[in-house]
């Protein structure tokens, strides 16, 4: 066990872990954030999705020893009131059915507009393909990425 | 670490009796008449003495408070219900407030989620709600006014004194509302008059799920808290013979290990904790029934489609004649394997069990199932229970099953403490209540003019019950049928799986219609509509689907998709009643760098009446894509009794890049709404693969279709 001091959504947590912890788990089960979900723990479907300095990365294998100073971004810090483009995006197009992969497929494509706020078509499946929604919402996360896009402008 | 942040009940009647004079109405769910609705005193409500089903709560700023009863999975309830509520009420959905209600037997009834069928059952209850409470509040305003009821309309949460221009906010009037005898019958809006039925509404969880709210079962983190993760036998047919837990006892944060049944609990501080000393358990099983491989099945699969031990499930006519006279037979095989259901959200529940009762909390489709399970295992009064619906990380049949949650109840009791189980996605995979695996054998007869005289249908399934639908189309259509199943009993555990049975059915059934078609030289969708015809003229036996319906979406079908009149698009057709509605659907196949892609669905509905545009189109696209990706992809296969797959990166699920543009159209007939969660998917496989058919020649008889030798020598 040892204490990790973790930048977060701009304020600093404090976690008392094993180093080899996933990111995933300290978020949910020792900081309450749990915006940020378990779907298969092997980096294939993207539902634990976060941003580490701007990047998406799959939070279920990355391990908190290698989060250091970076700057950690979750569901929950994406705005104070949920009105980021790309949440009102989602919030406007319906996406959601479940609802339980949506934050991972928020993250996955707010990550992509910060680097490409203007991508093509392609672009956009090309990134979301990573993110498996089971009940099958792909139509509307794709029109809603579009649609955030066209927000940002 | 805190709890949900939901309401629960206690605090919604806490919040709805602490505002002062509102309008309180118990609905009941039980029955469909006014009369059993009361209003309900704020003090009863607190006392917790009202025999009611559920609650719509007017207080007097005008919000209108609902409790939602039906676990959400994705099916969008928790907005379609209040819908209807709010419609007959002329509420202003701006002020709507929906609530999930807790397992409550005394209140609701049918608190549960599958086939499709919340939406008709509650249908009328849920207008009456509206309505009645509707009835009263224009009452009160007319009282207060001095202007008859029949003066008054109302819009928009208000009501309205057109002579006058008057108007009365329903906040204002709540108090004297209440005051108003309950009308014993009320009367319903003409369904031409809806204005919030039909329209698209955003998901009242919307700005919980974007921004990461605790909803679901894994978001629950209570007070004192345990983790737990169980090793089940990695093989169905073996079971646990001795186990050696001291490395993971040694490990850190973990509390204990316990063994009950098959299960070897391994309990912790943490989910990470108890994952690592799980992995640490060392565990002999023994061979307690047969472990089966797929082989296996494959042979079972062909013996028992030749056995003389079948049971009969339809017979009309003389097959046998039929088959002898016939100028052309056709015979069909198509088998499809387990699945299991994957929801995103894998299984998972809290269970506390203490000397004075159980607090359960977590994703079910059942909780009045689970609750009674749970009583009779541990051998208490079921009201000593209380059970805590969270949202559902998708549900797909899976959690219609309550093994997860006697598992948690089961460890709380041995261990004594609250816990969290918690299914790894290996655990959610391998764990078994799989889509049974069922194989087909189709026979048609032919006369000389291409007409079905004889229809034989054998259908063997792996614990699947009756794997068959003997009354559903062609019943009825054709003068000598048969059909006849067999069950194989295996070690491996099924369940219902979204559309039992149909999810397969339906794509081997309208594939094979495709086939006989085909070889009748006939249009795919003229021949059904031949059978259709005959059905209504002389129709055989019993028919138990609407004909006229059925029609009505094969003719949405062709109109939208401009059926049989593009050129350089192959086309393939299907049409299915299931589950209380009818969806036809017309799959387009463009053959691009030598293998056939799906490039766009079309889907005709009747489901009755559509409540919310944005719910059920996002359904009927979901449907779609559930029953073409799993069609297209997903297998689950067994070596000794062990699966071959265990998470995404060996058991296929469809991904965004894999779906086609899909077209939804819904028919407009006025009939009240007969469900949707599920009659979208039947359809689509055969349409898939009669358009695959039609594109390269080829016909798909198996499923998953990637693995299928007619696919890749395309």
């Amino acid at each position: 066990m040892a204490t990790y001091k973790l930048q977060i959504n701009g304020r600093t947590y404090e976690a008392d872990v094993e180093a080899d912890t996933p990111l995933l788990w300290v978020l949910r089960d020792n900081l309450g954030l749990v915006g940020t979900k378990y779907g298969c723990g092997i980096a294939q479907c993207g539902a634990c999705t976060v941003h580490v300095n701007g990047d998406a990365v799959r939070s279920c294998v990355y391990p908190v020893s290698a989060v250091g100073t970076s700057k950690v971004t979750t569901i929950e810090g994406l705005s104070e009131m949920g009105d980021h483009p790309v949440q009102l995006a989602w919030d406007e197009v319906d996406v959601a059915q479940c609802g339980y992969c949506q934050a991972g497929q928020i993250m996955a494509a707010t990550a992509l507009l910060n680097k490409n706020p203007n991508p093509t078509a392609e672009e956009i499946d090309n990134t979301m393909n990573g993110n498996i929604c089971r009940c099958g919402t792909y139509h509307r996360i794709r029109e809603a990425v579009a649609l955030a896009a066209k927000k940002t402008k | 670490m805190s709890s949900l942040s939901k309401p629960s009940r206690r605090n919604f009647m806490k919040l709805a009796a602490t505002a002062s004079g509102g309008l309180f109405l118990g609905f009941s769910w039980t029955s469909s008449v006014a009369s059993a609705m009361e209003v309900v005193s704020d003090t009863a409500i607190a006392a917790g003495k009202i025999e009611f089903n559920s609650f719509l709560a007017l207080s007097p700023d005008g919000i209108v408070t609902i409790l939602s009863p039906n676990p959400e999975l994705g099916q969008n309830i928790k907005t379609s219900f209040p819908m209807v509520v709010a419609e007959e009420l002329d509420a202003d959905w701006t002020k709507v407030k929906v609530v999930q209600a807790p397992l409550d037997t005394k209140k609701f009834e049918r608190q549960l989620t599958g086939g499709s069928g919340a939406v008709p059952h509650s249908w009328e209850r849920l207008r009456k709600a509206g309505a009645t409470a509707r009835y009263m509040l224009v009452e009160a305003a007319a009282k207060r006014l001095k202007v008859p009821a029949s003066s008054l309309t109302t819009e928009n949460g208000m009501v309205v004194h057109q002579a006058s221009g008057r108007k009365l906010s329903y906040g204002e009037l709540a108090t004297e509302a209440s005051k108003i005898p309950v009308p014993t019958d009320v009367k319903l809006k003409d369904p031409k008059d809806f204005k919030l039925i039909g329209t698209a509404v955003r998901n009242v969880d919307n700005h919980e799920m974007i921004t990461g709210k605790p909803l679901y079962g894994l978001d629950i983190y209570k007070e004192g808290m345990l983790f737990a993760m169980i090793q089940r036998p990695k093989a169905f047919g073996m079971k646990l013979k001795s186990v050696d837990a001291a490395a993971a006892k040694a490990m850190p944060g973990i509390v204990d290990v316990v063994t009950f049944k098959n299960n070897v609990a391994v309990v912790g501080k943490s989910t990470w904790q108890v994952n690592k000393a799980r992995k640490a358990l060392k565990i002999e099983y023994e061979k307690e029934a047969t472990l089966e491989s797929s082989a296996d099945h494959d042979r079972i699969f062909k013996e028992l489609l030749d056995s003389p031990d079948v049971t009969v499930r339809r017979k009309d006519g003389d097959v046998d004649a039929a088959f002898k006279k016939a100028a052309k037979v056709i015979k069909s095989e198509y088998q499809c394997p387990f699945l299991p259901h994957s929801p995103m959200e894998p299984m998972n529940f809290f269970a506390h069990v203490r000397e004075d009762g159980v607090e359960l909390a977590g994703p079910t489709q059942t909780p009045e199932m689970a609750r009674g399970m749970v009583a009779k295992m541990l051998n208490i009064d079921p009201e000593k229970i209380t059970l805590e619906l969270t949202r559902l990380g998708g549900g797909f049949g899976r959690r219609l099953s309550a093994d997860y949650v006697l598992e948690a109840a089961e460890l709380s009791s041995i261990i004594k403490a609250p816990v969290k189980l918690i299914w790894t996605r290996e655990d959610d995979t391998t764990g078994g209540t799989y889509r049974p695996a069922v194989r087909y054998r189709f026979e048609a007869a032919l006369d000389e003019k291409g007409n079905m005289i004889g229809y034989k249908l054998r259908g063997v399934g792996m614990n699947a019950g009756n794997p068959t639908r003997e009354d559903n189309f062609p019943s009825g259509a054709v003068d000598n049928l048969l059909i006849e199943s067999v069950d194989h009993k295996s070690p491996i555990t099924t369940g219902p799986w979204r559309a039992p049975i149909t999810n397969f059915l339906a794509y081997a059934e309208q594939a094979f219609l495709d086939e006989v078609a085909h070889e009748a030289g006939k249009d795919p969708v003229q021949f059904r509509l031949e059978l259709l015809d005959k059905a209504k003229k002389s129709p055989v036996g019993e028919i138990k689907y609407d004909i006229d319906r059925m029609k009505g979406v094969i003719d949405l079908a062709v109109e939208k998709s401009g059926w049989g009149k593009k050129k350089g698009v192959a086309q393939g057709f299907s049409v299915y009643f299931s589950h209380r509605s009818y969806v036809a659907q017309v799959g387009e196949v463009e053959v691009k760098n030598g293998a056939p892609v799906v490039t766009k669905m079309y889907a005709a509905c009747d489901c009755g009446m559509v409540i919310n545009l944005s719910g059920a189109n996002q359904q009927v696209k979901g449907g779609i894509i559930d029953g073409m990706g799993h069609a297209m992809y997903s297998k689950l296969s067994f070596k000794d009794g062990a699966p071959d797959q265990s998470n995404f990166n060996n058991y296929r699920l469809i991904r965004l890049k894999e779906v086609p543009e899909v077209d939804v159209h819904f028919v407009n007939n006025g009939i009240d709404p007969t469900g949707l969660g599920e009659p979208a998917l039947p359809p689509t496989g055969g349409a898939v693969a009669n358009a695959i058919f039609k594109a390269t020649g080829k016909r798909l008889r198996n499923q998953p279709f990637i693995e299928q030798a007619e696919l890749k020598t395309v």
